[in-house]
């Protein structure tokens, strides 16, 4: 029997209400983070994955509100939670990572500063103490002679070491769950297979649940447990790593695997999934993928629902590439 | 760092003697300097003596150095109208001038700064908007008119405070300033807060932009997801951002208060620096005009010297940046 | 809306269509109502001071139509000759409505007139400090910068002190004023311009420096330009208003607004606040309206505000 998941997501839908019209950024998204497990969350830009981000941490911002849906953090709703609730889960109990450290840190004040604030906006500790905890915290991502570091301002820091401070201060409080929207994407190859590495592994041990969002399948191959493939404000697959990388189901899926450059053979132009993905103010009747699929048809016409495809995976598509219905 | 400021220093030093020589050429080159520095109705005894002492017949370049000879001696000539020696004139009526200024900018430093963050924080709300309209009416207002109207207002109307002219003054601090007795403040309060009527649109909607940007910015959506109280974020994390494009600004607009004085030291009768370079451009008292054209001009520079240190002091990226450079 | 066909014969659903971008400008300026009440009254006070000579009841400086009689009168006197002083009249006799009338014309005269005289040159020099770069770019803003550090007033003041008065020497220190801002905007827009595509484009074309630059580099810098040029001009109206009154601004001979109100200075005490008050009124109707203009315009053409 084992404990309940760190993260439930039931049906969540992020609305925003702009002048053009409402754009619907997450529409019935679902799914679950256990402990300990590293969640990837997959799609293009516009695809609504940092949006979702931000819907689970409670920082989406007018015009945006979320519509529906539940958020189960332990057992607790936090759809609907007064903002002084959140704000005590934020930080200290659920942290995220951005993507691009220069402009997340504060270029005026000192790392320290930042640091220490981050432990004493949730815990009642001197300065001393919260101190010590940055510097264990900057220890565990790595960051050599932690003590001079702390003194110094973010532009000081190269990119790799920044980000690894914003890691530091995410893991500060030992929060239950990590949100993290690509904070690799920025970085070089080298380093960003690091801090992969570094990340996995303080998972596992601490037992930290992990939402790692991005549109490199490649770092979800390597990174994580499960994997869910957003499209238009929906998933459109989820599942297993191995299964949905190897196997995809999703037609969308399948197209972004042959996109990928290592799959290539030599010679062979790289595979494109013609045209773009429609803006979310004007989505096409149906599957929202039915304009670029290749074996859409009329049924498509009718919104696909998530239906299973396999053990423990689910697929939006009435012709999915596996699985039952084949 | 003290590279930097010693950098700042030899530059502010040679936009110094650039000034003086462009007052000199315009003083001594266009407008006839005989003129200048003798009175109209001068005889031809008094017109040769004059012309000798201050050495005219000699080439021009002489004459400068002559002039800035003097000038670093502080002797500027005297005045016309009150003959005295022009500087002492100016250097008398200074700490009038300075008084308005001050508290022109703590007026505006001290109401602008609340205003502009609230309508920055809450652009749609009908105070902030309320807000901006004021500073619309503050920065198009023409200063003198807002003074004639706040005399008429306040002063014949109402009767709450005096229409013209500086209260008594105490010591503090070895200064003589009329701000030290409540009769000095009663008269200041009208001409400085006409002064600062400007400077407070000014700081108003500079806080304001700079909290809308900073707002939207990922560092404070970075530290509101730490957990962080919007006090903290707004207090700390903002402030400090937006604290240095105004804290230059309003070191800057601090020489251009000292200059606008002149128009609210005219209004209000206020006998400072300001009213007594009018006067004298209506007087024709020359001798005056180019010693407060130097002083003031050397006021500017200085202002802006310590305006300049003090931006790298406060924002760590330039101060660390020069200290590589 | 209608899906398109490719190449490849999938169907594709376009995207939402883009304004045309004129269209699009005039729809976000009329977002601010403000504004728009601004931008109708300035065009009013236009109109109007430039039929002065038409709409007004009285020529003011017609020295015949004047009777000292009539003088001081306040708002809705009728005069002898039947007409009704609708601002009241000054000391001379003259009605103020006439006298507000011909003072806009030359108070938005001049102040129009040297706001284009510095739009010119400082255009000018910009584009030249930016296209050219370099040392020359360096000495420009040098002279720029150490200009703009000196606030208008002073260096106003010390120009009129060494030129004298007259009208042509206000608009000579009114250009001084102004052109290092405009001066120091169109290089900061060209620096950016400069370094597009559209530029190494027409580079390797060959095309000559001044077509580059006015066909080219210009037409790019106008938006920020015209943003400064509203506020500026609003305020040398300011300034020159500020200089009248002070006494050192234009002649009696052109008695702008600024003049009127110093006339009216010394009635204020015994309580003929309106040969001030209108005239002061007319000018801060004026500057308001322009600014509202220039405000709505910077942030219709703000980049950074848009997210």
């Amino acid at each position: 029997m084992s404990t309940a998941p760190t993260l439930v997501v039931e049906d969540l839908k992020t609305w925003f209400y702009t002048k053009a019209g409402v754009v619907k950024a997450v529409d019935g998204v679902s799914f679950r983070v256990e402990a300990g497990k590293i969640l990837g969350l997959v799609g293009e830009s516009g695809s609504g994955k940092t949006v979702t981000g931000f819907s689970i941490i409670g920082l989406v911002d007018p015009p945006g509100r979320i519509e529906g849906g539940r958020i189960l953090f332990k057992g607790r709703d936090l759809v609907g939670l007064p903002e002084d609730e959140l704000r005590k889960l934020r930080g200290s109990r659920i942290a995220m990572i951005f993507q691009d450290p220069m402009m997340t840190l504060n270029p005026v004040l000192r790392i320290e500063t930042q640091m220490v604030e981050a432990v004493r906006a949730h815990a009642d500790v001197s300065e001393a103490e919260a101190r010590q905890r940055a510097r264990d915290a900057l220890g565990q991502v790595g960051i050599p002679s932690p003590e001079e570091r702390l003194k110094a301002y973010p532009h000081q820091f190269s990119g790799g070491m920044r980000q690894r401070v914003a890691i530091a201060i995410a893991l500060i409080n030992k929060p239950d769950l990590i949100i993290a929207d690509e904070p690799t994407t920025a970085l070089d190859v080298t380093i960003q297979a690091q801090i992969l590495f570094e990340v996995q592994k303080l998972c596992r041990q601490t037992g930290t649940a992990l939402i790692w969002i991005t549109h490199d399948l490649s770092v979800v191959a390597s990174l994580a447990d499960e994997v869910c493939v957003m499209y238009a404000g929906k998933i459109v697959e989820q599942g297993s790593v191995d299964d949905v990388l190897d196997r995809p189901a999703h037609p969308y899926t399948h197209g972004l695997m042959c996109s990928v450059p290592s799959s290539n053979r030599r010679g062979t132009p790289l595979h494109q999934i013609p045209g773009v993905m429609p803006s979310l103010l004007d989505l096409p009747s149906g599957c929202s993928f039915r304009p670029r699929c290749p074996r859409a048809d009329e049924a498509c016409l009718e919104p696909p629902p998530m239906a299973p495809v396999g053990p423990g995976r689910l697929a939006r598509c009435f012709h999915p590439l596996y699985g039952e219905g084949i | 760092m003290t590279v930097f400021i010693i950098r700042r220093v030899m530059q502010s030093i040679l936009v110094l003697f650039v000034m003086s020589l462009l007052v000199f050429v315009g003083v001594y080159a266009i407008g006839n300097p005989v003129e200048i520095f003798v009175a109209a109705d001068a005889d031809q005894a008094e017109r040769a003596r004059v012309i000798a002492a201050l050495g005219l017949d000699k080439p021009l370049w002489e004459q400068y150095l002559l002039f800035i000879r003097n000038a670093v001696l502080g002797d500027l000539g005297k005045s016309f109208v009150f003959n005295q020696p022009a500087l002492g004139l100016i250097l008398q009526r200074m700490p009038a001038t300075l008084e308005l200024a001050v508290a022109a900018m703590v007026i505006a430093l001290a109401l602008g700064i609340p205003l502009g963050m609230y309508a920055g924080f809450r652009p749609q709300s009908r105070v902030a908007k309320a807000i901006m309209a004021g500073s619309i009416l503050g920065f198009s207002l023409p200063t003198f008119w807002v003074g004639l109207m706040l005399i008429m207002v306040f002063a014949v109307e109402l009767g709450w405070l005096p229409s013209t002219g500086r209260g008594a003054t105490a010591e503090v601090f070895g200064i003589e300033t009329s701000l030290a007795t409540w009769d000095g403040l009663s008269h200041v309060l009208l001409p400085a807060l006409n002064l600062a009527l400007f400077k407070l649109s000014l700081v108003i909607r500079l806080t304001r932009a700079g909290m809308r940007e900073n707002m939207l910015m990922d560092y404070v959506k970075f530290a509101r997801a730490k957990g962080l109280t919007m006090r903290r974020v707004v207090f700390v994390h903002v402030l400090k951002n937006i604290m240095i494009p105004i804290v230059t600004v309003v070191g800057l607009e601090l020489g251009s208060v000292i200059a606008f004085a002149v128009v609210t030291e005219t209004v209000f009768a206020w006998p400072g620096m300001g009213k007594l370079i009018i006067d004298s451009i209506n007087n024709l008292d020359r001798p005056v005009i180019v010693a407060y054209m130097l002083i003031t001009v050397t006021m500017f520079i200085v202002i802006n010297l310590v305006v300049d240190v003090l931006y790298s002091v406060l924002d760590p990226r330039v101060r660390l940046a020069d200290m590589k450079g | 809306m209608a899906t398109v066909i490719d190449r490849d014969g999938i169907e594709t659903v376009p995207t939402a269509t883009t304004e045309a971008p004129l269209r699009r400008f005039v729809a976000e300026f009329a977002e601010s109502r403000l504004a728009v009440g601004g931008l109708a009254v300035l065009a009013m006070i236009i109109v109007a001071a430039l039929a002065a000579p038409l709409i007004s009841p009285q020529d003011p400086y017609d020295l015949n139509q004047l009777d000292i009689l009539d003088g001081r009168l306040p708002p809705g006197t009728e005069s002898a000759t039947g007409f009704t002083f609708w601002l009241g009249s000054d000391d001379q006799g003259r009605d103020m409505l006439s006298a507000i009338l011909y003072g806009l014309r030359i108070s938005l005269g001049v102040g129009v007139m040297s706001a284009v005289i510095a739009v010119v040159i400082g255009t000018a020099t910009g584009l030249a400090a930016a296209y050219f770069g370099g040392r020359i770019d360096t000495l420009i803003m040098r002279i720029v910068d150490i200009q703009l550090s000196f606030p208008a007033i002073l260096v106003a003041l010390i120009l009129l002190a060494v030129l004298g008065q007259g009208t042509g020497k206000i608009i000579v220190a009114l250009v001084t004023v102004q052109w290092a801002y405009y001066a120091r905007t169109v290089r900061g827009t060209a620096l950016v311009e400069r370094r597009k595509e559209y530029v190494e484009a027409a580079r390797c074309l060959a095309l000559g420096h001044a077509r580059i630059l006015f066909r080219h580099l210009l037409p790019n810098c106008l938006p920020p330009l015209i943003v400064v040029a509203t506020v500026q001009v609003a305020h040398a109206i300011a300034l020159e208003a500020t200089l009248s009154f002070l006494g050192i601004g234009l002649p009696i001979t052109e008695p702008s607004l600024g003049l009127l109100i110093a006339n009216g200075y010394e009635y204020m005490m015994s309580g003929k606040y309106w040969i001030s008050f209108f005239p002061g009124v007319a000018l801060l109707i004026t500057i308001v309206s322009i600014n509202l203009v220039g405000d709505q315009l910077r942030d219709v053409l703000n980049p950074r505000l848009r997210k």
